[in-house]
């Protein structure tokens, strides 16, 4: 596998001088072609940082950074993102919300006017593949939280992004909806082959979605641990009960553990 | 319309504007109140029909500019406050002069304004103006100023420029500030308006009223406060009709159920 994002020695710390706060510190890691990988962490570690910077939203302090060998000056819009809140619009129906990217990337912003019909078809598919058949005209308060959120993920892929970046896109969402969306989340992965970058503190949804977990320090941020999951794809929703899956959580969980037993 | 809004949105207005009416008749006729202090209601009406000619040619002019008042605040305060919400430098630099500017109360500034476009309805116009389209510039950048940092992260990943994310989200997304604003604005414009028609003007309720004032004419003036308040209330209406009109999506709750 051919390396898509590459992060050597990266620094990132907002604000300038003395008042300046380190997000990130020392960072390497790399993300191939098609890999799926989770970042967890303690919450304030500077997991959405990585984010920000991998999308070219907020340049580094110091290190190097490259996607498809070429360094990140500024936005990349070959980037998709979705966070916890859905943030659509509320006067777009769910269609019109997920084309709102091709209004912007080009070369879509000057077809979409004479190609409407063909990108309306595209859109109404993407929502059908992730189960949302028959609600392209409802607003987003006519949907329920997970359907809001499966239009957000899809409102992320219209313009065919080499990259998918998911800010805890599930925290708000009930565990039996969490579920089902993972499930969404790793066929629409598997189908398109897309490159996702997962940030989550949900130890077993980073696990059951992607290949490598990457583990980060409290803040600024640092990368502790680099795990890969060696479960066969297709994952099954029965693969989170098995022993193999219990334990590379439990590591995983040790890991960021001081946190959450405190004191003892 | 089932029975019960009927009641609710029709009978019970109804009913409460007329008992005050009844009410304001029965005490002017008990107390035997001087018609120089507070004509009955019976007399106001019968003074509205008896003027209704020179009532509703003023009614008309106060009418008219007010809302071209309310139309160049409309405009101006648009833009106005997309300009203030662009960017924190220009709120900065702007926000004062203009809390200041709408300090200074309008009656204060229509001599100026008579002094320099003269007895007529252009004064009337600027003042209504001028005392409506804060609200207007207030509320628009307060719309834009509230757009989610996520969305716009979403928006500035894909290359978006400052314009399109005004364009495709701040915008839109202020219009039912703007809207709501517009309530509140035509209100003031109305009372620009008449402030200024009653410091100088030749034309105009404001000034049919102080004209019958002068002439000890009082059931002229409550006639006048009659049209000014009904006046109101149509305003009031078409600004709130429009804007449910324009941002349904904002009112969701009441449209779902």
């Amino acid at each position: 596998m051919s390396s898509l994002v590459h992060l050597e020695h990266i620094s990132m710390a907002y604000g300038r001088g003395a008042s300046s706060v380190r997000a990130i510190e020392e960072v390497s890691l790399d993300i191939a072609k098609g890999e799926f990988i989770a970042v967890v962490g303690p919450s304030g570690c500077g997991k959405s940082s990585l984010m920000k910077l991998i999308s070219g939203l907020h340049p580094p302090l110091s290190g190097t950074l490259t996607i498809e060998g070429k360094p990140v000056k500024g936005p990349l819009k070959s980037v998709g993102m979705a966070f916890q809140n859905s943030n659509l619009l509320p006067w777009r129906n769910a269609l019109e919300n997920v084309l709102l990217p091709l209004e912007i990337v080009e070369p879509h912003r000057s077809r979409i006017r004479s190609e409407k019909k063909q990108y309306r078809e595209k859109a109404i598919k993407l929502l059908e593949s992730v189960g949302l058949a028959g609600f392209a005209e409802k607003h987003p308060w006519e949907l329920s939280g997970g359907m809001q959120q499966r239009t957000s993920i899809c409102r992320a892929l219209i313009h065919e992004p080499e990259i998918l970046m998911l800010d805890e896109p599930f925290g708000a969402l009930d565990a039996f909806t969490r579920e089902e969306l993972w499930c969404a989340l790793r066929d629409l992965q598997a189908a398109r082959k897309v490159t996702v970058m997962l940030v989550t503190h949900d130890l077993r949804e980073a696990v059951f979605l992607a290949d490598t977990v990457y583990v980060m320090s409290n803040r600024p941020g640092r990368i502790l641990k680099r795990c890969e999951v060696n479960i066969p794809r297709p994952r099954d929703l029965e693969v989170t009960y098995t022993q193999q899956f219990q334990d590379i959580v439990h590591e995983l969980r040790h890991l960021i553990g001081r946190g959450g037993e405190g004191a003892h | 319309m089932d029975h019960r809004e009927f009641v609710i949105k029709v009978v019970s207005p109804a009913v409460f504007t007329i008992s005050i009416f009844v009410f304001w008749e029965l005490v002017c006729r008990f107390f035997k109140i001087p018609l120089t202090i507070l004509p009955s209601a019976s007399e106001v009406f019968g003074a509205l029909w008896q003027y209704r000619a020179p009532i509703l040619d003023n009614s008309f002019v106060t009418l008219w500019t007010t809302l071209a008042g309310f139309a160049i605040a409309t405009v101006f305060g648009l833009l106005l406050g997309i300009a203030v919400g662009w960017h924190q430098a220009i709120y900065a630099g702007i926000y004062p002069v203009l809390v200041g500017f709408n300090s200074i109360p309008k009656v204060a500034v229509v001599p100026v304004l008579i002094l320099w476009f003269g007895i007529g309805e252009v004064p009337a116009v600027m003042t209504a103006f001028l005392i409506s389209f804060f609200p207007i510039v207030v509320n628009v950048a307060t719309g834009l100023a509230t757009t989610e940092p996520e969305l716009e992260d979403v928006l500035r990943a894909l290359g978006a420029s400052k314009l399109d994310i005004m364009r495709k989200v701040g915008i839109p997304r202020s219009l039912p500030y703007f809207f709501g604003s517009l309530k509140v604005a035509i209100t003031l414009a109305f009372v620009g308006t008449v402030v200024s028609e009653t410091v100088g003007a030749n034309k105009g309720i404001g000034k049919l009223m102080l004209d019958a004032q002068s002439a000890f004419q009082v059931p002229i003036v409550f006639a006048g406060l009659l049209v000014l308040a009904f006046l109101g209330i149509v305003l009031y209406a078409m600004t709130a009709l429009i804007e449910q009109r324009f941002t349904g999506w904002a009112f969701r709750g009441q449209a779902n159920r």
